[in-house]
């Protein structure tokens, strides 16, 4: 990498919103400015968090920042998601999270009590899931400079032996599960958000997903190919950088996606795509074909898998592209997002 | 989901497809005239199940493309100024003008907001009275009733802070101009169910006599594009030329009257150019003159303001019938959603959009 920006200029001269959506564009940098830049194999295997050895352990170490607007919404906050988004990170790493640090960026006017609220539910969140919270750091932005509040937590888990989970492994044959319904967590934020308030009672899926990947580790261990929470860009962004990484393809059928009516309804009004929008309690599970029974067993004994489905299959045809066979028996491909979804004209 | 789960059910959806084989003893081409219904056909696989003699082309009722090129410079220009909070619907913020989008008009500092509605850049123009607040009003006969609601309820408050950038276009005068051409392939048309949901459907039986082509106002879900798509074969079958009407659920002959009457209130009919088409007599809509205060075009002087399309767009072909979106040698090369070359790679209706993003060229060979 040479001096030049290798993002083309000509084309993005400023960051846009889509660089942190979670599809192509964030891809973009990812591949083009930050692998090359910080170039070394942890990163390069671009998981959830990164897997690294020390004195033998192997550690996950995962990192992600917050900056939901608006800070409260149904089923949630900023800082239970904070704790959850990076607890379910390297739980995707097939690791048992230990330790989390937390780094608080304040605008200046944050009233103290909303303040108060979010640490002590970011609390409530570290303790649900016995990963306390072991470091942190404070700055205070100018007013007008921040958006209230932003939170950095960084995490790390042990992954214990025999556990062996990456994009790469899923292989054809396998059988590709969720563990309920998507795309809630994304709409229960567009129903509070300004401009669009719409009346629901639905809430955020926000969870923390540890518990569940360890009893899923122990039923089915080495069989467990690829673990991912898709977060930001949806299901269908998720599939698709497993099938880049893994270079197989993905075959979904889309009336075995568990989805609410509510959530179904809201994506019909506003044009939106389901398998795009974000999730924050849900995992895919890709796992060898002769596990797949067990492990949708044992999601559904789980109160955060109940509703947990076997969704469709990793295939060798079309390597790297995912596909749907949609209600009616067409097949389509399913893409990664481009740019942000935006609701339509009509 | 009730009302739309009965839509699109695939033992429903056989028996439709069925049918149109049963009836069909010739190739036909029909155009479906909205891009909701393009994107339904490509992301159901509808196309991929019709006998092989029936070609479905895919018709100008995308708003975000059919909005001239220039209309957008107008809109990056106006929404660069400062005093300025510009709102727009969601989709038409990507699209680009000769030089840049909204989008990227934002992210250098403009204040650009996505709404939901006109009525809710009423509400910021109300509550920001230190700022000017600009809808960008495009769109076919759907959008226009809250659009004219939108500038009515303005001049009721009394605003003097909010106006539209307006280009609306009206559906029967683009189906004119396609029947009317001398390269013309299109043998049936789908009408946009949404729009006869405003409008009724009585200005489309002149049209079918004239051109002796069957018009059947259609729906949006699979199993209301297949019906629309079998009514239509059925008359062509059948030497008919009749308008029908498969979207009983939701449209009359006379439509929305109130809506017609509020639109007749505030707008009036006006020449327009079609982007990728060209000037089409008569198809559009304008500000009446009782309320030009409300024009942002005159507001803030950008009549001036002209623009080139980049050549290589073959878009108002596609949105004529007489080419596919993989026809275009840009297609999914220079042009792809992320670097759109014309708009109907950008919009969520867009033909070239949901060829690409669904892959149409795609599955077609591995199937």
């Amino acid at each position: 990498m040479g001096a030049t920006c290798p993002i083309p200029i000509d084309e993005y001269p400023t960051v846009v919103m889509a660089h942190g959506g979670g599809g192509r564009l964030t891809q973009m940098l990812i591949d083009k400015m930050f692998v090359p830049a910080f170039g070394n194999p942890a990163l390069a295997a671009l998981g959830d968090g990164a897997v690294v050895e020390a004195n033998g352990a192997r550690l996950a170490f995962s990192t992600d920042s917050y900056v939901i607007s608006p800070r409260f919404f149904p089923g949630g906050n900023i800082g239970s998601l904070a704790v959850h988004g990076t607890v379910n990170d390297l739980a995707m790493c097939g690791a048992t999270p230990l330790y989390l640090s937390a780094g608080m960026i304040l605008e200046e006017g944050l009233p103290m009590d909303e303040l108060w609220q979010v640490v002590q539910s970011m609390q409530a969140a570290a303790a649900g899931v016995g990963v306390p919270v072991v470091t942190g750091d404070t700055k205070v932005v100018d007013h007008g400079k921040g958006d209230g509040v932003y939170i950095n937590t960084a995490g790390i888990g042990l992954i214990p032996a025999g556990v062996n989970v990456s994009p790469e492994r899923a292989r054809p044959g396998d059988v590709i599960l969720i563990n309920g319904d998507i795309a809630r967590h994304g709409i229960a934020i567009m129903s509070v958000r300004e401009g669009l308030e719409f009346e629901t009672t639905l809430e955020s899926d926000s969870a923390p997903l540890a518990e569940l990947t360890a009893r899923i580790l122990q039923t089915a261990g080495e069989q467990v190919h690829t673990l991912r929470d898709p977060t930001r860009g949806g299901l269908a962004s998720a599939l698709n950088e497993i099938a880049g990484q893994s270079r197989a393809g993905i075959r979904l059928v889309e009336a075995d996606i568990p989805i609410r009516d509510e959530v179904r309804g809201a994506c019909e009004i506003l044009g939106f795509d389901p398998l795009y929008v974000a999730n924050e309690g849900k995992m895919v599970a890709i796992v060898a074909r002769e596990a797949a029974g067990e492990v949708l067993a044992t999601m559904r004994a789980h109160p955060l898998g109940r509703d947990a489905a076997i969704i469709g299959e990793v295939v060798a045809d079309h390597p790297g592209r995912v596909f749907l066979r949609s209600r009616i028996g067409g097949l389509r491909v399913v893409d990664m997002l481009s740019g942000e979804q935006l609701p339509r004209i009509c | 989901m009730k009302y739309v789960d009965e839509y699109r059910s695939e033992a429903d959806a056989k028996k439709f497809v069925a049918a149109i084989h049963n009836i069909t003893t010739r190739p036909w081409t029909l155009m479906e005239i909205c891009g909701g219904q393009t994107h339904t056909i490509i992301k159901f696989g509808i196309d991929e199940l019709l006998p092989k003699e029936i070609t479905l082309v895919h018709g100008p009722g995308c708003p975000v493309c059919v909005t001239p090129l220039e209309l957008i410079d107008k809109a990056l220009e106006i929404a660069r100024q400062p005093e300025v909070i510009f709102t727009s619907f969601g989709d038409m913020l990507r699209v680009p003008g000769s030089n840049t989008d909204l989008l990227s008009v934002k992210a250098a500092g403009g204040d650009v907001r996505m709404v939901y509605s006109p009525l809710d850049a009423v509400k910021l123009a109300q509550n920001n009275p230190d700022h000017e607040v600009v809808f960008f009003a495009v769109g076919f006969e759907t959008t226009t009733p809250p659009n004219a609601m939108a500038v009515w309820q303005a001049q009721q408050l009394g605003l003097t802070n909010f106006s539209i950038l307006t280009s609306h276009v009206l559906v029967p005068p683009a189906m004119e101009a396609i029947l009317g051409s001398p390269h013309n392939l299109v043998q049936g048309f789908l009408a946009a169910g949404h729009v006869c949901a405003v409008m009724g459907y009585w200005q489309y039986p002149p049209l079918a006599q004239k051109y002796n082509v069957p018009i059947v106002v259609t729906g949006f879900e699979p199993l209301d594009l297949l019906q629309g798509i079998y009514m239509t074969v059925k008359q062509l079958e059948e030497g008919r030329a009749e308008v029908e009407n498969q979207y009983v659920r939701a449209v009359t002959f006379d439509g929305n009257q109130p809506a017609q009457k509020l639109i007749g209130q505030v707008f009036e009919p006006t020449d327009r150019p079609w982007r990728g088409i060209g000037p089409i007599p008569a198809s559009g809509l304008k500000l009446r003159p009782e309320f030009t205060a409300f024009d942002a075009e005159l507001k803030f002087d950008v009549t001036g303001i002209t623009a080139g399309e980049n050549p290589v767009c073959i878009a108002g072909e596609i949105m004529q019938g007489l080419k596919k979106p993989h026809h275009c040698p840009a297609f999914g090369k220079e042009c792809t959603p992320e670097h759109p070359v014309g708009a109907p790679m950008v919009s969520s209706e867009g033909a070239c959009a949901a060829y690409y993003q669904y892959g149409r060229a795609e599955v077609r060979i591995k199937e």
